[in-house]
């Protein structure tokens, strides 16, 4: 940042361009280190993540046990265990902790008054902190993730071809995306609102339960809305919720395949692309009406 | 112990006054933890659209299992309200020395670390529970015995001792840590085990993790003995486990307060 900021005015679109990248490494420099101070809690909290799985395991397995059919909603047992796996992987690329309401916090205490004065683009800044978290947890997460998938290997159907593969992680890319600028525009309504924690928390429940965190979203297709042949899955479907979690799990599973599968990428990379306008909109226009006092 | 009773009354009457001063927030509150009783209770109807019990054999058909539920919730929510605030703030009173204002105090410190705050608003999710109780109880397939609805209440005292044990016991870990951000999550995570019935925990894994549940960290015996009691027909095992519960109770009880006396003595202030 430093060497950054002491060198002359760059000019020419390359020479801005390099400064720029610049800038947005040695941000993500600082926001890993920064990550790696409480590194003990981090990793604490990483594992704990992984306990829930566990009850939902062995609540599927008593409801199938339960139950005559072998199949509920088009999934086995096995598929539900890998179902929730799955989604335990888009989770750690969609969900972003504390984004929401950090933005949130920096408008009402003023302290996002010195990212209108700096050189740095706010919500790069957010994007280059939050690939740091996400590196920091992927290096600590991926033994557990590891020993996890391995330990349960025999409830996943055999690793799917390149092209699923491809698929799976593009979705997951984009996953991370339409997290990260979903939860960014909601905490933008700080400019507005000020105390936004309970929109933050209605928008967790309602993600949480239309995103397939929770339970596969084929299960609500014989769900009635009270429109006649529309079911609540196709009305989850016109949303944006399920591509951060029971889209990359269902690419892998093989329940979305061919032109579906390509129609659905072209989709969340839609969405991507309206929550980075709807992000920047909210940025631009809440930074005009924003106003601090004081030192 | 009246001075105490006389010191929690005066805690609650503040935390009231706070907590009305601010009425909008308050009512919010409620609405937000009311929804997310909602939606879990929304995803318990969804499953048993494709299963008749949880469980073969189990005994746990929709109106048994709306009773286990509803008990959790009430469990729950007394803990929610009386404790878990409190118990949160002392990871930061460990860290900025806020803690010495609480030990030069002449009261006990384990009842002013853990009691000091109340959240009213938690106890909207214990009336939904007790709501929900009056709606399964009638649909039971038999009705509970009346020495059952008896030990209800004493063994919803039991459960939230136990988990109230707990609770110092995680919180008594931030003295020896310095900073337990995940205290919540990890109190979350281990009581997400007493939220289903005992019985799902089978085979050569659930076994296993079903005695430590019980015999080690008695985090199943919480909600599964007292709704077990109300929503299932007392047998021979039903004394056994009632005696186990309230014993179980009672060795939390003195181990939190053992564990949470040797945390304090090793307690360095962080203040200047």
């Amino acid at each position: 940042m430093t060497a950054a900021a002491s060198d002359p005015a760059p000019s020419g679109f390359l020479a801005r361009r390099r400064l720029g990248l610049r800038v947005w490494w040695t941000m993500l420099v600082i926001c890993l280190e920064e990550r790696l101070v409480y590194r003990g809690d981090f990793v604490l909290g990483t594992l704990m993540r992984f306990l829930p799985i566990v009850t939902q395991v062995f609540l599927w397995t008593a409801v199938f046990g339960a139950t005559s059919s072998g199949s509920i909603a088009g999934y086995s047992r096995n598929d539900i265990v890998a179902y929730y796996l799955l989604t335990m992987v888009s989770r750690a690329f969609s969900s972003m902790p504390g984004l929401a309401s950090g933005i949130a916090r920096s408008i009402r205490d003023g302290s996002i008054k010195k990212y209108l004065v700096q050189p740095v683009d706010y919500v790069g800044y957010l994007l280059a902190a939050r690939i740091a978290h996400k590196l920091v947890y992927y290096a600590v997460a991926t033994l557990p993730f590891a020993g996890v998938f391995l330990f349960c290997r025999d409830y996943f159907p055999s690793i799917p071809d390149w092209t699923t593969l491809g698929a799976f992680t593009l979705s997951l890319v984009l996953s991370f995306l339409l997290g990260f600028f979903m939860e960014a525009t909601l905490g933008m309504l700080g400019f507005w609102f000020l105390e936004v924690s309970s929109i933050v928390f209605a928008y967790m429940l309602v993600q949480y339960m239309l995103s397939g965190h929770m339970f596969p979203l084929d299960m609500l297709r014989d769900i009635p809305t009270g429109v006649a042949g529309v079911s609540v899955a196709d009305v989850v479907r016109f949303l944006p919720f399920e591509y951060t979690a029971y889209f990359p799990a269902a690419v892998w599973l093989g329940k979305v395949q061919g032109a579906e599968l390509v129609r659905s990428l072209v989709v969340e990379a839609a969405w991507v692309g309206v929550m980075i306008v709807a992000c920047r909109i909210a940025w631009w226009r809440g930074t005009r009406r924003y106003s601090a006092f004081g030192g | 112990m009246t001075r105490y009773v006389s010191i929690l009354l005066t805690f609650a009457r503040a935390c009231l006054v706070r907590d009305m001063t601010f009425r909008a927030n308050f009512v919010l509150e409620c609405v937000t933890s009311l929804g997310w009783m909602a939606m879990n209770l929304a995803f318990y109807l969804l499953v048993f659209t494709f299963t008749p019990e949880i469980g073969l054999g189990t005994g746990w058909t929709k109106a048994p299992f709306f009773a286990f539920v509803a008990t959790g919730m009430i469990i729950n929510s007394i803990v929610q309200a009386l404790f878990m605030p409190s118990a949160e703030e002392l990871t930061e009173m460990v860290r900025t020395g806020g803690l010495d204002g609480i030990l030069v105090q002449p009261l006990d410190a384990q009842f002013l670390v853990s009691m000091h705050r109340i959240d009213f608003s938690a106890f909207a999710n214990g009336l939904v529970g007790v709501g929900l109780l009056a709606w399964a109880i009638p649909r039971l397939p038999q009705p509970p015995h009346p020495v059952a609805i008896l030990l209800y209440p004493l063994l919803i005292a039991c459960g939230v001792a136990i988990l109230y044990s707990l609770v110092i016991m995680l919180a008594a870990a931030t003295i020896h840590l310095g900073r337990n951000q995940s205290l919540y999550d990890f109190w979350f995570y281990l009581t997400n085990f007493s939220r289903y019935p005992a019985e799902i925990y089978s085979g050569p894994w659930g076994g296993p993790l079903r005695a430590l549940c019980t015999f080690v960290i008695p985090i199943l015996l919480v909600v599964n003995v007292p709704a077990r009691v109300i929503a299932q027909p007392l047998t021979g095992q039903g004394g056994m486990m009632v005696a186990g519960t309230v014993f179980a109770a009672a060795a939390a009880l003195v181990i939190s307060r053992w564990v949470f006396q040797s945390a304090l003595s090793k307690y360095r202030s962080a203040s200047s």
